[in-house]
């Protein structure tokens, strides 16, 4: 499969083909995540009607950190093999996982008022490893636009994301670790979710729609980077 | 539906949320279809002022 899509051609090719049934999927599902959690879930009973924002920060924190290691693999791949499309998926995760980082930070931060009673807090290990991601995040993608040569940039990025990959660990155990304003895990840790199925089942749903969205949005951008990579040869061809 | 959009006194706080994050969405759709299909226009432009068909090539 990998060694079968290593080729840009067929790449594009494959990628047409499925991107739509993807796209599909991913308005199906974040269609019914929106309606279980707006219109059927019950009010928490310490926290009420604000753990409706549960829903859409968890699945924005979850991604900003997946699509990091996705990223990180991806570069890590480029760097050793050399995959043609490594450096491809990598570059075109970036932006995607900073959009969800942003709003993981955003979101969470509407949550905090009321429950912690500040937007942000300097002192909380989770909040400031969150932020540190998305300059992580911002760093990576200035990077890339500020090498014009395609290979080297790759590179210089690559090694920007495996030395950045050390934050996320930090940002997972960060509410073990220093045990401030954000609580402890309660969907993956040891044990199994503790939080209650009512919550459990629309929140999955809209970690599955965030992610099927992503994967729908990182081919498109996949696809774009190909047709600008081709169109910078053309251009250079062009000119020689 | 007044009890709905009060959400329990938290209306100030959950729907600013649930905003943003529809908007983020949307954003990142429409800037991933046009960034795509400004590339695949200059593809085009290029391959036809050089005279190739663009068939054999990636």
């Amino acid at each position: 499969m990998i060694t079968f899509l290593a080729n840009p051609k067929r790449f594009l090719d494959f990628s047409s083909a499925v991107a739509p049934w993807i796209c599909g999927l991913a308005f199906l599902l974040l269609a019914a995540g929106f309606y279980w959690a707006l219109f059927d879930t019950p009010p928490d009973y310490q926290q009420g009607e604000s753990v409706k924002i549960m829903f859409v920060h968890v699945p924005a924190a979850y991604m900003g950190i997946m699509i990091y290691g996705l990223m990180a693999g991806a570069s890590l791949v480029g760097l050793v093999f050399r995959h043609p499309l490594a450096d491809v998926a990598a570059k075109s995760a970036a932006p995607l996982g900073a959009a969800f980082t942003a709003l993981a930070l955003l979101t969470g931060s509407l949550w905090g008022r009321p429950m912690w009673g500040t937007y942000w807090q300097w002192g909380d290990a989770r909040l400031v490893s969150e932020l540190i991601l998305l300059f992580i995040y911002l760093g990576y993608i200035a990077l890339w636009n500020a090498i014009d040569d395609p290979v080297r940039a790759a590179k210089a990025a690559a090694i920007l994301s495996l030395v950045g990959a050390a934050d996320v660990p930090v940002i997972h155990f960060s509410v073990d670790w220093w045990n401030t304003l954000h609580q402890p895990a309660s969907i993956i840790r040891p044990g199994g979710p503790t939080i209650d199925k009512s919550f459990l089942w629309p929140l999955f749903t809209m970690m599955l729609g965030y992610t099927v969205l992503f994967v729908w949005l990182w081919l498109v951008r996949m696809q774009t980077e190909i047709f600008e990579r081709r169109a910078r040869s053309l251009m250079m061809a062009r000119g020689a | 539906m007044a009890a709905f959009l009060a959400m329990g006194g938290y209306a100030v706080f959950v729907w600013p949320a649930y905003i943003i994050s529809v908007l983020v969405l949307l954003a990142a759709i429409v800037v991933s279809l046009q960034g795509r299909a400004r590339a695949r226009r200059s593809v085009r432009r290029l391959e036809e002022d050089s005279g190739e068909t663009g068939e054999n090539q990636t």
